[in-house]
């Protein structure tokens, strides 16, 4: 037993830093509530409120498939790099 | 608007309920094991389902018949702030694509059922297993019983079991039926029938948005009227609005967070996690499970189309149900009505096995019977799982409904205390035990003692779930508020326990079991990114 079990600190790659940053993007945009209550533009009469938000889910959808992706290639890179050693 | 029994609505309801009544019992044949009774099998489904119906099942977990009555009656009492469930669901993802394949790995590997499992072998703690067991559970009974306040919503505007009959047990009659009825499937087939029923359940939900979205305000002349009446609406009212005040931005953002942070500790989530394939199905998930969210937000707009329809109900839980019995064809509001129906049993299914998981594992196992075989087990679990149904049903028919609701409010907050144990647990063994306790009872006490000291104008005691953030002074989320104290207090007892060398417990874990895969003992690892999670 050790206090510190994960510590192997991730390398910190651009890689990395963009799954990073492609997993963070939903946060801010959501939660800055600022930068999105108004009504206008308007979409087919809905107001910019709700469609914007409703945008945000396919938006969300493509960052995750992106860090998926690229969190797939790096892990390869790493193990076929280690030759299958522990990741 | 209500006159009688709709005869036509009420036979279609009918049918689909029978039909998935059948499929229950027979789902006990599917992808049947040699040996079923054990809890992997009865309550994990074997541990065997792919992408699909994983997706399926978590779906038809965590977006529930209570979720589709009550969002858009949110939006349909109070505009704006009823649609923070869309950001809710999209922050959820992001979130269980970097935790939740750590979680199925290291359950894999030692055999987990439960979160509290996994809390009691990281940290060697039964206490702090028992805490988060019992946390679990507690939150989990009110959710229950308000899926039996969904159907019950749905007959009422069939007209069937109405408050209108003054005999009792006529009224209740249906609800008793639907509720014998789950009990018996869930008790025989295990986490198979929900799975199987979440088929249908979602191909009807998907087909009655389809439909509603289009139709509807094809009928209310689009959705300029619709929102010019909403907005004329909410200023008459002098409450609510098509965008949230200045003032109520920190509680939309607090409670789109606090809520996604909570969603996966819930017990139900995590048994639909755990009964997936490998750690791919769950990757994969996260970005197919949006779909859910859309579907969610579509909804939600369903609040301002009952508006422009001109619905008027005094409780705001049938607005939606009202809503498609005006707008529909008899046949298809049948069909909507079925789908809310059973909308209520795949959730209630999966959450009494759940709960019945932790009360088995943690409570009986740990201390009532330490040498219970997998057989034992397996039969305890099925007769909690009737216990706990009966128990909200109990609930539901003895008590106001706004008992359940304030509960299940007091749940979302409670359960949001077990995330440093877990997530924490997860990726970290920093904490110690004690100290992950402590700040579980601090953030248990703030968050009922705060929401107990929340009033509304129909309400004295927990009349809602926002409150002054201490220190900041907007108002927030006191699920986040109790969180973060908890979390601190963690950090603070932690510091001081390792100082004082206090005894910490064994770790029954290595760091390779977070990154195990199904079918491999070394080979093929992967780590789910352990990045960008340090912002909340």
């Amino acid at each position: 037993m050790s206090d510190l079990p994960e510590v192997k600190p991730p390398v910190v790659t651009p890689v990395r830093v963009v799954i990073g940053l492609c997993l963070l993007a939903p946060f801010v945009a959501m939660l800055w509530v600022g930068s999105y209550t108004k009504t206008d533009p308007a979409f087919i009469g809905i107001p910019f409120f709700y469609w914007y938000q409703l945008l945000w889910v396919p938006l969300s959808t493509v960052l995750t498939v992106i860090a998926y992706q690229l969190w797939r290639r790096d892990q390869r890179a790493r193990t076929s790099a280690k030759g299958g050693a522990d990741a | 608007m209500k006159d009688g029994v709709n005869g036509v609505a009420l036979g279609v309801f009918i049918f689909f309920f029978l039909a998935v009544t059948v499929m229950g019992f027979l789902a006990a044949r599917w992808r049947r094991a040699a040996d079923e009774h054990t809890l992997d099998e009865w309550g994990l489904g074997g541990r065997s389902f792919g992408t699909w119906v994983t997706w399926f099942l978590l779906g038809g977990d965590l977006y529930t018949a209570y979720t589709f009555v009550a969002v858009p009656a949110a939006v349909y009492a109070a505009g704006a702030a009823g649609f923070f469930a869309v950001p809710y669901t999209i922050l959820v993802y992001p979130l269980i694509f970097t935790f939740l394949p750590r979680l199925w790995s290291v359950s894999h590997r030692h055999g987990y059922v439960t979160t509290s499992d996994f809390v009691r072998g990281r940290f060697g703690s039964k206490g702090l297993s028992l805490a988060v067991a019992v946390t679990g559970i507690l939150a989990t009974m009110p959710y229950i019983a308000l899926q039996l306040v969904g159907i019950q919503a749905v007959l009422d505007v069939m007209g069937v079991g109405g408050g209108a009959s003054s005999n009792a047990f006529v009224k209740d009659l249906p609800l008793l039926i639907a509720f014998g009825v789950l009990a018996a499937y869930t008790y025989s087939s295990g986490l198979r029938a929900p799975a199987l029923i979440a088929f249908v359940k979602d191909t009807l939900i998907y087909i009655v948005i389809a439909v509603a979205i289009i139709y509807i305000p094809i009928k209310l002349g689009g959705f300029d009227e619709i929102f010019k009446a909403a907005s004329a609406k909410y200023t008459a009212a002098g409450a609510g609005g098509l965008v949230p005040a200045e003032a109520g931005q920190w509680t939309y953002a607090t409670l789109a967070l606090g809520s996604a942070l909570a969603l996966f500790m819930y017990p139900h989530s995590v048994t639909a996690t755990l009964s997936g394939r490998s750690r791919e199905v769950i990757r994969r998930n996260t970005t197919i499970l949006p779909l859910y969210s859309l579907m969610l937000g579509l909804l939600a707009l369903l609040g301002f189309m009952a508006i422009a329809a001109g619905v008027k109900v005094t409780n705001g839980q049938l607005a939606i149900p009202q809503l498609f019995e005006d707008m529909f064809p008899d046949w298809f509001a049948g069909v909507a009505f079925a789908a809310i129906g059973i909308g209520a049993l795949v959730p209630a299914a999966i959450m009494s096995i759940a709960a019945a998981n932790l009360f088995t594992r943690n409570i009986y196992k740990d201390f009532i019977n330490p040498d219970a075989t997998p057989r034992q087990e397996t039969r305890v679990s099925k007769l909690v799982s009737l216990l706990v149904k009966v128990g909200a049903l109990v609930f539901v028919l003895t008590m106001d409904k706004t008992v359940a609701i304030n509960f299940q409010l007091l749940g979302g907050i409670w359960i949001l205390q077990t995330f440093p144990s877990l997530v924490g647990g997860l990726f970290t063994r920093w904490f110690h035990r004690w100290a992950l306790l402590g700040g579980w009872a601090v953030g248990m006490l703030y968050g009922t003692i705060a929401a107990y000291g929340v009033a509304s104008p129909t309400q004295k005691h927990f009349g809602g779930s926002a409150k002054e953030i201490p220190g900041i002074g907007e108002i927030g989320y006191i699920g986040l508020t109790a969180f973060v104290l908890n979390a601190a207090v963690a950090v603070v007892l932690t510091f001081a326990l390792r100082a004082f060398k206090a005894p910490d417990g064994v770790d029954e874990t290595s760091p390779g079991d977070y990154t195990a895969d199904a079918g491999d003992a070394g080979v093929e690892t992967e780590l789910p990114p352990a990045t960008a999670e340090a912002s909340h």
